[in-house]
């Protein structure tokens, strides 16, 4: 077995040291009737790297690649261009095979990784604060909801009706078990959001209110007034993002009133790789950090009085503080924010925002032919790199059809949104830098095509 | 083990403090000081090309941003800033990571291969079923594998790491007591379990109480069933246990716990040491999650991503998250999610996660599995537990083994600070194993050992690495007891001596903030080329 240094005359070796007779002996406190006595029942045995290789290629080659069809798919995911440096970096055993850096003195690379991570994730979210990471998106957004609780003691938190329905099960799953109430609506085929309706359902119960921003439509709020009348409640404002990407050309939630922000980092160095692992964003002020969730590096000095970091504020951990801890989060993706911090390395201030225009751009021209289809309508006012249009027809069987024809057309509400048949006819296209020229007529033909 | 280094080489030490002169720039040689990125970019630099955006249309809702103040780097300097970090790391590839309970094995490298493959990289989490059946297929086998490795009746994918599987199970157990109108109160943890055992507990809405144990390292069953009753949920139990023993009782303590009307939860951390050879679902266990980034070799990456499925018992099976990959009878896969839940999982506690968990750790998982076989998956625990019991018998002599006594360990071995001379304790020996180019055990951890050091060697460790690593901790060992004093400086060849923890904890500096033009703000950066 090649990935077994131990030769057999290792093995009896050892076992003289140990003084046992054979392996066997070492399991003795496993009850006989429990033990089984050789490989598996019916299950495979070993095999060559090339025959692994083999299986698992013939797995791969029944996926439509996302990359070799005309592709405009986001909703939570998007697809970017990913510098070759990335994916050579990370994969630097140093970075690959190092644990959660627990011993500091031979892990400053992690440690000052994060620590540049957090400070990308606070300006890019204009924060003060960003912790390492957490799972992803949805289960950021749902710690942030139980931090807002424990800040206000209020149970209650004000959903808009615009954040990814993925994001709002999860969110719907936890309370069940925690207890916390949630407003929530579904989204309406409108170019205007539910801001209204958020602010007049605040009131003195109220947690906080949470907005993404891009909304899942795709439409772009001003964040505001909703920051004004949640503050003058008592209430904190939660927003999620869940496309960094557009923050290179938007306004960020922190300069807008956010008390949290927190969403999906995918987009920047991660990739798509069917929904995880990715790596979820969490910033706020510093007034709130004994309350956030989850690692947090932090700067000091050694012996010596060298600059140095290490994990801190861990008395807030699971680790120290057991069942009173904020979070029982542990491992958090650390690789995955390791590649959006080099990721934003390579962007800086002027890659990004280079970035964003031009994923807005692309979008716009999109938006501008897709709309001209007789009976599609542009639903959006506002957006950046995604909108949503209103087919005479029904989308899901639309998305189907267009895979017919090679193109991978967009995101069907109907698949997010089984119940609503109001939004049946909602398709959310997303078009980031990677869309071709040729992919944008494919996608044009086709839709035309479904929609007669 | 007389030889420390089995070809005879013997390095020459220098002795602690003797530095030579100090450099211009801080460095020494191959270990190079790295400053941080806001002190080396700027925002008029970039690593990337963009084709120019000719201007126009904006729909942006008038929400322009003005800036951003994100420096930049082109891509020579930032391939070099990465390399050098990472060199200031230890990691699996240079050398022995004993973490206890981490589970620190080598990572194949075929499994990053397989996971970079276009056809399961470059997918989108909501692309029509029809064009990710090979997706849906490679979660559904590896699913299937982890039900035969476990004896268990089904299997939740989605949780994003072991704690997070740890959340699934609790939930399960919850949905199932409140589906029979049973409300219970209390879930029973030993004192020896990891942290986010008694987190997640009290997270899923339970009082938690301890679980006695035995002076053996044991769950004490006696006293456990004495505090069985109507308002226990369930019982949390590690096992193998977090002091690197079998708990023998198991299936007595689960035929207990199910009397009483409560779910037996086993944290499946230590699975490394059981693998293929005893069935979790043989023992009476109702939910257990598998740490694929342990026991299955996924990267631990600094930190994560980890990937924690969860295998249930036939009671539990039926309240397990959505969504899950099904195979159907024609040969096609199937996601299930909301659509199709009331008619195929009605009785779902909901979802945890966006998307359908970790597949990037799958496809690695299931290389690694496929690699292994059955036969060698029960050769990676036999090893395993055989590098453990070496370690424990080799050194039980200078260190005090607690358990020793009570026959042998399982795959990791737990020493206490017994016997160090006053005033040293289990961090100096830590520290002290840096020098020697190892990673330390785990320290302090699990609580019931007094200074524990919870040593973990795993199965891809050689003999001959693993008489390094006994004569390097003999020989500390001896020093701690002896009350050398040098200990105390450990480590000295790092890049950095041990770090001040409360002054981080105390001023929290936790971003960098740009000094202001005078000089003023944080003065550290002028200590980067140190000494």
């Amino acid at each position: 077995m090649r990935y077994l240094p131990l030769s057999d005359a290792d093995r009896s070796e050892m076992l003289k040291v140990i003084g046992a007779g054979s392996v066997d002996e070492l399991f003795r406190d496993v009850p006989q009737e429990a033990r089984l006595t050789g490989p598996i029942h019916g299950l495979p045995l070993h095999a060559s790297e090339m025959a692994v290789e083999r299986d698992m290629k013939t797995m791969a080659g029944r996926n439509m690649v996302a990359g070799e069809v005309p592709f405009f798919l986001g909703c939570g995911a998007y697809r970017h261009h990913v510098p070759a440096s990335v994916d050579h970096l990370i994969q630097r055993g140093e970075f690959l095979t190092a644990y959660t850096p627990y011993q500091p003195e031979i892990a400053q690379g992690t440690l000052q990784v994060l620590f540049e991570f957090q400070t990308q994730v606070a300006r890019l979210y204009g924060c003060e604060v960003a912790n390492a990471s957490m799972y992803d998106g949805s289960t950021a957004c749902w710690e942030a909801i139980g931090m807002a609780r424990r800040i206000t003691r209020r149970p209650k938190a004000v959903i808009s009706s615009g954040l990814h329905p993925h994001y709002v099960s999860v969110c719907k799953t936890m309370a069940k078990f925690t207890g916390d109430k949630l407003e929530t609506a579904a989204p309406e085929l409108t170019a205007e959001t539910d801001a209204e309706r958020l602010v007049a359902t605040i009131d003195g119960e109220t947690s906080c209110v949470v907005v993404q921003y891009p909304d899942i439509l795709g439409r772009i709020v001003d964040l505001a007034p909703i920051a004004d009348a949640a503050h003058a409640a008592g209430a904190l404002l939660v927003v999620v993002n869940t496309e960094p990407v557009a923050l290179g050309l938007i306004k960020s939630p922190g300069e807008m009133g956010a008390d949290i922000v927190v969403g999906e980092g995918q987009s920047i160095g991660v990739g798509l790789q069917f929904g995880g692992p990715y790596v979820g964003l969490f910033a706020t002020r510093e007034k709130f950090v004994r309350q956030m969730p989850g690692r947090l590096a932090g700067e000091t000095v050694d012996a010596e009085g060298k600059r140095g970091f290490v994990l801190t504020l861990s008395t807030r951990e699971q680790h120290i503080r057991r069942e009173k801890a904020t979070s029982n989060i542990c491992t958090n993706s650390g690789l995955c924010a390791l590649a959006f911090s080099i990721h934003m390395t390579l962007l800086g201030e002027k890659g990004l925002t280079g970035l964003a225009k031009l994923n807005h751009a692309r979008a716009c021209e999109v938006a501008e032919r897709l709309s001209a289809i007789p009976g599609v309508r542009l639903v959006n006012d506002s957006f950046f790199n995604e909108f949503t249009l209103e087919l005479p027809v029904e989308a899901r069987p639309a998305v189907h059809a267009m895979v017919e024809k090679g193109v991978l057309g967009g995101v069907s509400l109907g698949r997010l949104y089984p119940d609503e048949t109001s939004l049946a006819t909602g398709l959310v296209v997303a078009v980031t830098e990677t869309a071709t020229a040729e992919d944008i007529q494919a996608l044009e033909a086709a839709l035309k095509e479904v929609c007669q | 083990m007389t030889a420390v280094n089995p070809s005879g080489w013997r390095p020459s030490t220098p002795s602690a403090g003797e530095g030579g002169a100090p450099t211009v720039t801080g460095n020494r040689a191959l270990m190079l000081e790295e400053p941080l990125l806001f002190e080396i970019g700027n925002r008029d630099q970039t690593g990337v090309d963009f084709e120019r955006v000719a201007g126009g249309a904006s729909r942006l809702g008038g929400l322009e941003r003005p800036d951003l103040d994100l420096p930049g780097l082109s891509e020579p300097e930032t391939v070099r800033h990465y390399t050098r970090l990472s060199r200031q790391n230890y990691a699996i590839d240079l050398g022995l990571f004993p973490l206890g309970s981490c589970t620190m094995k080598h990572n194949p490298r075929l499994n990053e291969k397989v996971a970079r493959l276009p056809g399961f990289a470059d997918i989108h989490p909501l692309q029509p079923q029809e064009t990710v059946q090979g997706a849906l297929e490679c979660i559904n086998r590896l699913a299937f594998w982890l039900l035969d490795l476990t004896g268990m009746h089904g299997v939740a994918m989605s949780p994003k790491a072991g704690a997070h599987g740890e959340l699934c199970g609790l939930l399960c157990i919850r949905s199932a007591l409140e589906t029979r109108g049973d409300a219970r109160e209390v879930v029973l943890v030993p004192e020896s379990a990891h942290g986010t055992n008694p987190a997640t507990a009290a997270f899923a809405g339970y009082r938690v109480e301890d679980i006695p144990a035995t002076r053996a390292g044991r769950v004490d069953l006696e006293a456990l069933k004495s505090r069985l009753g109507p308002d226990v949920a369930a019982v949390m139990i590690t096992n193998p246990n977090t002091c690197g023993l079998f708990e023998p009782d198991m299936k007595a303590i689960s035929d207990a716990v199910h009397a009483a009307g409560g779910f037996v939860y086993c944290d499946g951390a230590n699975f490394n040491a059981i693998v293929g050879k005893v069935r979790p679902g043989d023992l009476g266990i109702d939910a257990m999650h598998i740490n694929l980034h342990k026991t299955f070799s996924t990267p631990h990456g600094g930190g994560g991503p980890g990937s924690g499925p969860v295998v249930l018992s036939e009671a539990l099976a039926p309240f397990g998250p959505l969504p899950y990959a099904a195979k159907y009878p024609d040969g096609s896969y199937k996601m299930v999610e909301e659509e199709s839940a009331r008619e195929e999982h009605s009785r779902t506690f909901g979802r945890m996660t966006a998307f359908h968990g970790q597949m990037g750790m799958f496809t690695r998982a299931l290389t690694y599995i496929l690699s292994h076989g059955a036969d060698g998956l029960a050769q990676v625990a036999e090893d395993s537990v055989l590098n453990a019991n070496y370690i424990l018998r080799s050194l039980e002599d200078v260190l005090d083994a607690p358990f020793a006594h009570s026959g042998p360990c399982m795959h990791e071995a737990i020493f206490s600070d017994k016997g160090f001379a006053e005033g040293f304790s289990t961090i100096d020996v830590a520290k002290a194993l840096i020098d020697e180019g190892f990673h330390p055990m785990t320290m302090y951890f699990p609580l019931v050992v007094h200074g524990a050091m919870l040593v973990e060697p795993t199965e891809t460790e050689s003999k001959a690495g693993l008489d390094q690593f006994i004569a390097a901790l003999r020989s500390i060992a001896e020093r701690a007891r002896a009350g050398d004093e040098s200990l105390k400086a450990a480590p000295v060849f790092a890049p950095r001596r041990r770090l001040d923890e409360t002054l981080a904890a105390r001023k929290p500096v936790l971003a960098y903030k740009t000094p202001a033009p005078d000089g003023a703000g944080s003065g550290l950066g002028a200590h980067i080329g140190g000494g």
